[in-house]
């Protein structure tokens, strides 16, 4: 790809990442409620201490001036002290989210791992009863609420079954020395592979919830691009030329037909992020999508500045690789 | 399936408009008629709530608390699908939180395909600083996950019924507003719109007179297939505690009720649940059927 282009498209991020920057702080200065009032709670204090704290939070200073330092600050990764958790807010999103990331890059695998097979069978075996029931089945994906889809897994087999564990990330009996704070990862460096099943039990239900819409729209994707490929004169001259049916698929067709399974992959993954809020509050995971919910609920309003904001950039971000990635892909698209 | 058809569209005839042919296709699936007729039994059922709910939807009745559904042993006919922890009864109450899906589904996928085709049409069609205000807004509102976006304004204006409706509305006239933006794009270099420059007509005629009309089949297929996902984000907001507060029944909150008796009381989250999954099923299977009829590349 040409680097002036990448440049250029690089350019075009900023003012999109600058205005997500707007919102998000608007969004909390306009917030009703007076964030030293919240801070203070029921603890005893004299009017001048107050009038301090409101001083140190920067609040007696005008919402304009207010931004750029929230900007300011923002860039250096200091998004203010959790209300709650009286501690920088940095610190405490930085506990939670190797959670999410694993979850969300299971929940990616997964959906990779189901939509990519059954989307090239859909369409090699287009109009039989297995491309319908493909069909069918990503309509379901797309239209189960994740929450209710959660709470039956959990009823099935967390409640009647006793198979998975209902809550968490890890049996108390197995904890495991961070590294990476990411379980599996942690539990398989250090040869704890006891500990590596219990997480894996913990992880299966709620990155199958995450996974699911994801799967739905890849096996699609798959289907429509695996399609198209084999509609295409190479297919019917490498078939000429006498090469095996699977040889032909594998060879020539998967790899022009996932370019744009993983182009959708890419965008996907970004909203992998709303879901997680969901999946963590149903099974209980301790990842950023659950913190920020009961951020709300507590009125802990720089964490969820924070949160929003590092959710946006990602999401930003990834959509940004999705449209580099297409086109390293695919030579005839240029951005 | 046919004879409904001819008696809703008429007969065929060769002169026929594009719309009325694509319409007659939409209907010649079965699968299309039939979710498009669910979705109506929905919104009949929402519309007739206090005429068909056998029973008041907040009325508590402890001595009926976690009652289970008619066909297991303790339950009652008058109570179908059992009650909730404060005895209320949930089929009444999956009737009447139709109405709360069904208005905001409704009600945000009009209001923002209203903005969506008015700042669509303007982008697309004066060009220039108009078009690059709303795209830059555009793309500034895409670099929000929509859950995400939606939880952060009612986390500052607060839950409700008021607020969850613009909280929605806020980015969702961004989806139509793309869809016309390309499409008057397409549609201001075609030899129609350019005759009617030729003969004067100003840019709001041409815009709403002469443009709106061609491009309005993708804004419906677009609306239909968002409109399924509206009613699962309010319901995802209502679950978490953020949407619709209690005690006016919404399927999302129910669900969340359950949650706490999912041990002695399966049913009290169950049915909520698949009441959202068949109206959002129905909806994007007719949103699919939409999207094959109206778009020539399905066509084949």
């Amino acid at each position: 790809m040409n680097f002036g282009k990448f440049v250029e498209r690089l350019a075009q991020l900023l003012p999109v990442l600058l205005g997500v920057t707007v919102i998000v702080f608007f969004m909390m200065a306009l917030t009703p409620g007076d964030p030293v009032e919240i801070m203070i709670g029921d603890s005893h204090v004299t009017p001048e201490q107050e009038a301090e704290l409101r001083h140190d939070l920067g609040l007696d200073r005008p919402p304009v001036e207010r931004f750029f330092v929230f900007l300011g600050n923002a860039v250096r990764g200091d998004f203010g002290i959790s209300f709650y958790h009286r501690r920088p807010v940095i610190d405490v999103i930085a506990e939670r989210l190797p959670a999410t990331i694993e979850l969300s890059l299971v929940a990616l695998v997964l959906a990779l791992a189901t939509s990519i097979p059954l989307g090239i069978v859909a369409a090699v075996k287009k109009n039989t009863i297995f491309d319908k029931l493909a069909t069918v089945g990503s309509l379901f994906g797309v239209s189960l609420p994740g929450f209710w889809f959660g709470i039956l897994l959990l009823m099935l087999f967390s409640v009647h079954l006793h198979l998975l564990p209902v809550a968490g990330r890890v049996g108390y009996e197995f904890e495991v020395p961070p590294i990476t704070h990411m379980l599996l990862i942690d539990s398989l460096l250090q040869g704890r592979f006891d500990a590596f099943a219990n997480a894996f039990k913990h992880l299966i239900m709620p990155a199958i919830v995450l996974g699911l819409p994801m799967a739905a729209i890849l096996t699609r994707v798959t289907r429509t691009s695996m399609l198209d490929v084999l509609s295409q004169d190479y297919m019917t001259f490498a078939e000429a030329k006498g090469l095996s049916r699977s040889r032909i698929l594998l060879r020539h067709g998967l790899k022009n037909a996932l370019i744009p399974t993983v182009t959708v992959a890419a965008l996907q993954t970004g909203a992998l992020l709303g879901g997680n809020m969901i999946v963590e509050t149903v099974f209980g995971w301790p990842g950023l999508g659950r913190l920020v919910v009961e951020s709300i609920f507590l009125r802990n309003y720089p964490l969820v500045q924070a949160a929003v904001l590092i959710y946006a950039t990602t999401y930003v971000t990834l959509n940004f690789l999705a449209d580099i990635l297409y086109t390293i892909l695919n030579p005839r698209v240029r951005l | 399936m046919s004879a409904v058809l001819t008696w809703v569209l008429g007969p065929v005839s060769p002169d026929e408009s594009p719309f009325r042919r694509n319409l007659r296709m939409f209907f010649s699936s079965r699968l299309s008629t039939v979710s498009t007729l669910m979705v109506f039994g929905f919104v009949l059922l929402a519309i007739a709530a206090p005429l068909v709910a056998p029973h008041d939807p907040n009325e508590t009745d402890l001595f009926r608390r976690l009652q289970p559904p008619a066909w297991i042993e303790g339950g009652e006919w008058s109570f179908l699908l059992g009650c909730d922890a404060l005895g209320r009864d949930i089929l009444s109450r999956i009737i009447y939180g139709s109405r709360i899906s069904i208005f905001i589904g409704a009600f945000v996928i009009f209001v923002a395909t209203t903005i969506g085709i008015l700042a669509g049409l303007a982008a697309g069609y004066l060009r220039g600083w108009v078009d690059i205000a709303i795209s830059r807004l555009v793309d500034i509102l895409l670099g929000f996950p929509y859950l995400i976006f939606a939880i952060a304004l009612i986390a500052m204006m607060g839950p409700g019924l008021q607020n969850i409706l613009l909280a929605l509305i806020y980015k969702e006239w961004v989806m139509p507003c793309r869809v016309v933006r390309g499409e008057t794009l397409a549609a201001r270099e075609v030899e129609y719109v350019e005759a009617a420059r030729a003969l004067g007509g100003s840019s709001r005629h041409i815009m709403l007179r002469e443009i709106l009309p061609n491009i309005l089949s993708p804004v419906i297929v677009v609306a239909t297939i968002r409109m399924a996902h509206v009613i699962i984000l309010e319901a995802s907001l209502s679950f978490l505690g953020l949407g619709i507060q209690p005690p006016t029944a919404s399927w999302g909150s129910m669900v969340a009720d359950g949650r706490s008796y999912m041990l002695e009381a399966w049913w009290v989250s169950t049915f909520p649940g698949f009441a959202i999954l068949i109206l959002v099923l129905a909806i994007n299977v007719a949103g699919q059927g939409l999207r094959d009829a109206f778009d020539p590349k399905f066509h084949d």
